[in-house]
């Protein structure tokens, strides 16, 4: 027996159905308790319900108790599980890639060959490595600045009435599967670069020095430059969209302000919002590069799967996820392993580039955090 | 007109101009990658596609039956086991973890996930699954599928479930409702869209994924729904069909492509529609 | 007579705390109360005595520590990490700060509304009987009933009765207020504790939801924070004035309004700080 109970001395009836005190208590609605008749009457029907209240309660939370660890549990280790998978990638990758460590080690980033069914084989990175860089950094060139222009144009200059349609427009390219990009390219993009874009490029650099073996021909459907390109309209809506919205994390006072003292829209951006929001774009622009180190499909129907490093952009290359996606399937033995290999190079390689654009934009956020 | 401003001005003008060629530029490729993906797809539009399967080399007949079935399977077992997973793992990040060690660490984990080439995804199937069960099978191919979805859901039903309110969690609490419930029945609730949305991203994502299938699952020429076989799916098949001599296989390639882009895209602009529907009320 | 009532009821008399209307039994009564938002010290040493079925008003500027008092009644600081409390708190002779007590029980007898509406993303219907299903299973027609009964408890009723399964968000800020605080009653609380639950409400809404607060001391205790002391003189009974994280003065509203001891609630209630 509760000590209030005690006090007030509840008539042990009252420890009826909850139902039956909470009628009571409605009942009991009346004016006179207000005169002082019902001081200890009041009392009484609050332990009383007290009483027969938790008694119920107590017994339906036990019921919610044992769910209630059940989904604290289910929810932690299914985030623990998130761990789990990357530790289960790079293990995974090492394992497949041992044989090959083991053969080649260090030489492995250093031979250009690539000849699986030698014998025995020798097997060498250094053509998709070289592809995968310089893909990703054309891709890069010309997808930064066209990029960050749109996000420029959608949050300064464009029209209210056509910021929505253009930014889903650009949003929706981001969303288009890689594959269709790759077939594209592979279809229509391929020959009209191989019949237009790169004549005129060989014959404005023919007998130029270093740039005429640069864009030396001849003309292909296939080459590192035809993939860069497609690459870099893959990236595009990435770029795009993050610039946009680190843009907006700019206060508006700021802009005012410098739109106050008569800035031109050119000068507002360059002077306001892009030192303001530097961080974050560069960690955008990381993001897309790790897209486009990685990028598979849209790169495998339109490189040529070419292990030569040749001087000329317009030569068919290869690049790490080409390789693999072109050959895994029908390897085994050390050409298998030598691909997972690959695989583990391209995991670290973005891994970094990944890091580091998440600890950027960590840090931005965590500056708009403190703002807000 | 002073002519510092005027310099200054002209400056404008062309940042202004060029800004609005790089927007026509991003806009004019999507025109056109749509523009010739319907020309060359609906030229092969018919009956025939969702009723036969893929023809053998040099066939002038068939469909993707078979292919369109095995992409749905896999897309729906992918998610299936992604989704709950990366919703459970979101929650935990959103609503216990706040204030724990360990949440840093997977959030910054899964944001690489998140961007993590899919072919490595499909290497990490391939050691994981198809090595152990001595064969490429659909069951490995959705398993690839849904460590994709996963850091997808995991990011969103973070995000979302932060945007409620603790006003909402307080006034649950004070009712006396279990952490448990608070979570499932409120904050669910709360966020049922932009959940909703992550889940539909995450499955358009998924739909078009090509290069983890194309050593997981392999491909089928037959129909197919056992999941321990490889299975035939739209991806890998027009990866196969594109880069053939056959001109029938090439027109199937487009038709799917087709296919696979509209679908992406009424998954994208789906899940756009449930989410802004959320921020207009 | 369990030892720890024994040793609360052996506190009391060593240390009276100030029970302003001492023909009421006390509901609640916090003992050297103590409170820590990491470093910051946010309540210093707390005596005070609720009388139960007696409003129960604090007022003091913003930062004063009221909220968090009232936070502490329903341990809602348990919550967020980093927030520390040292002393007794007694609700009905049990130290509601025993870390071994079922916060959700606890939550259920004492409820809370707070000073923006919070209406759950439900029908107005569901607002209510979610939170009774918790704890008891109920025939369709019973449900009916302890809906309606809420809804006329939180003087609802006649505005709802035809739209029951519209959105609570639908309804107007005042109407959602007074749909938590049908909430709030429909669980069946002892004590009803409101965090300036007119603060986000227009004139003709507050004084409705005044009047209701009027309506509900007849069954349950409330504690009520609030800006506006013209409101803590319409409501209360009681009054605390609280400054700094001390509590200064407390006593019978009209003492308290009419003629302060202290010299700072005096200043306060005078408009000379706040």
């Amino acid at each position: 027996m509760s000590a209030a109970e005690e006090r007030h001395g509840a008539p042990p009836f009252f420890k009826g159905s909850c139902e039956k005190v909470f009628l009571r208590r409605f009942a009991g609605h009346m004016r006179d308790r207000k005169q002082g008749i019902g001081v200890a009457e009041i009392a009484v029907h609050g332990s009383a319900m007290e009483q027969a209240g938790s008694h119920d309660r107590t017994r339906a939370l036990n019921a919610f108790r044992l769910g209630d660890k059940a989904f604290y549990w289910t929810t932690r280790i299914c985030a623990i599980l998130v761990l789990l998978l990357l530790g289960g990638i790079i293990v995974s990758l090492i394992v497949g890639a041992w044989p090959a460590i083991v053969q080649f080690g260090s030489a492995f980033l250093t031979t250009q060959r690539w000849a699986p069914s030698a014998e025995p084989p020798v097997l060498g990175a250094l053509s998709p490595l070289y592809g995968t860089i310089l893909t990703s950094v054309i891709a890069m060139a010309i997808a930064i600045p066209v990029g960050i222009g749109i996000a420029v144009f959608l949050t300064e200059l464009c029209p209210l009435w056509a910021r929505r349609p253009i930014g889903m427009a650009i949003e929706l390219l981001a969303g288009i599967p890689s594959i269709i990009y790759g077939m594209w390219g592979f279809f229509i993009l391929g020959p009209f670069l191989a019949n237009t874009v790169q004549p005129f490029f060989i014959d404005l650099f023919a007998g130029v020095p270093v740039l005429g073996s640069i864009f030396g021909g001849p003309p292909s459907y296939l080459s590192l430059f035809n993939a860069s390109l497609i690459l870099a309209i893959m990236v595009l809506p990435f770029i795009t969209a993050i610039s946009r919205d680190v843009f907006a994390t700019v206060p508006p006072v700021l802009k005012e302000a410098a739109y106050g003292v008569g800035c031109t829209t050119w000068e507002v951006v360059r002077h306001v919002v892009l030192p303001y929001t530097r961080v974050g774009v560069i960690g955008g622009v990381m993001l897309a590069l790790g897209r486009a180190l990685g990028e598979t499909m849209a790169v495998t129907f339109i490189i040529g799967n070419s292990f030569r490093i040749s001087p000329s952009i317009f030569a068919p290359g290869t690049t790490i996820s080409a390789a693999i996606a072109s050959e895994f399937a029908e390897s085994d033995g050390l050409h298998q392993s030598s691909l997972m290999l690959l695989g583990l190079l391209l995991f670290v390689l973005t891994f970094f580039v990944l890091a580091a654009a998440r600890l950027m934009l960590l840090r931005l956020e965590k500056k708009a955090g403190k703002q807000a | 007109m002073n002519p510092i401003y005027a310099a200054r001005r002209g400056r404008d003008i062309v940042v202004r101009a060029l800004c609005f060629a790089a927007a026509a530029f991003g806009v004019t490729w999507l025109a056109l990658i749509l523009f010739t993906l319907f020309y060359n797809g609906l030229a092969g539009m018919s009956w025939q596609l969702f009723t036969q399967n893929t023809p053998p080399p040099g066939a002038s007949e068939g469909g993707l039956v078979n292919a369109i079935v095995g992409s749905v399977i896999m897309t729906v077992i992918g998610v299936g086991v992604g989704a709950p997973i990366g919703l459970f793992a979101g929650t935990y990040l959103a609503e216990y973890g706040r204030h724990d060690r360990l949440s840093p660490v997977i959030r910054f984990i899964n944001d690489i996930l998140l961007s993590a080439p899919s072919i490595i995804i499909g290497l990490f199937i391939y050691g994981a699954v198809v090595v152990p069960m001595r064969g490429f099978s659909a069951l490995a191919g959705s398993l690839a599928l849904a460590v994709i979805v996963i850091p997808v859901v995991v990011r969103t039903t973070e995000d979302m479930l932060m945007l409620v309110p603790n006003s909402l969690r307080e006034a649950a609490s004070a009712l006396g409702l279990p952490r448990s419930l608070v979570i499932k029945r409120i904050a669910y609730r709360a966020a049922r869209a932009g959940l909703i949305t992550g889940v539909l991203l995450a499955t358009a994502r998924v739909a078009g994924e090509t290069a983890p299938l194309l050593f997981t699952a392999l491909s089928n020429q037959f129909f197919s729904v056992d999941l321990t076989n490889t299975i035939a799916n739209l991806p890998v098949t027009i990866n196969n069909f594109v880069q053939s001599p056959y001109v029938y296989w090439k027109q199937l390639a487009w038709s799917g492509a087709l296919l696979i882009t509209l679908a992406v895209l009424a998954l994208n602009i789906g899940a756009r529609l449930i989410g802004s529907e959320r921020t207009a009320k | 007579m369990t030892d720890v009532s024994a040793a609360a009821a052996a506190a009391r008399s060593a240390v009276p705390p100030p029970v302003p209307d001492t023909d009421r039994p006390a509901k609640i009564v916090t003992r050297n109360l103590n409170f820590y938002y990491g470093q910051h010290h946010a309540l210093k040493d707390i005596n005070l005595s609720i009388a139960a079925n007696r409003v129960t008003a604090f007022i003091g500027p913003s930062g004063c520590g009221k909220s968090t008092l009232l936070r502490i009644f329903n341990r809602m600081y348990d919550l967020y990490p980093g927030q520390r409390v040292e002393g007794q708190v007694l609700l009905d002779d049990t130290n509601i700060l025993d870390p071994r007590l079922d916060l959700n029980l606890l939550r259920a007898r004492v409820g809370m509304v707070f000073q923006k509406p919070t209406p759950f993303p439900m029908t107005i219907y569901e607002n209510i009987a979610f939170g009774i299903r918790l704890y008891e299973k109920l025939s369709k027609s019973e449900m009916d009933g302890r809906v309606e009964k809420a809804l006329r408890g939180g003087a609802l009723w006649n505005e709802v009765k035809d739209k029951l399964n519209a959105s609570g968000l639908s309804l107007s800020g005042g109407q959602q207020q007074r749909l938590c605080i049908a909430r709030t009653v429909a669980v069946r609380p002892e004590v009803i504790l409101f965090d300036e639950p007119c603060s986000a409400l227009d004139p003709i809404s507050t004084a409705r939801v005044e009047e209701l607060i009027d309506e509900l001391k007849d069954q349950y205790t409330i504690a009520i924070v609030t800006h506006n002391m013209q409101q803590a003189a319409r409501v209360s009974d009681s009054t605390a004035f609280m400054y700094l994280g001390e509590m200064v003065e407390f006593g019978p509203t009209n003492k308290l309004f009419t003629s302060p001891a202290d010299r700072r609630t005096q200043d306060y209630i005078t408009g000379r700080f706040g």
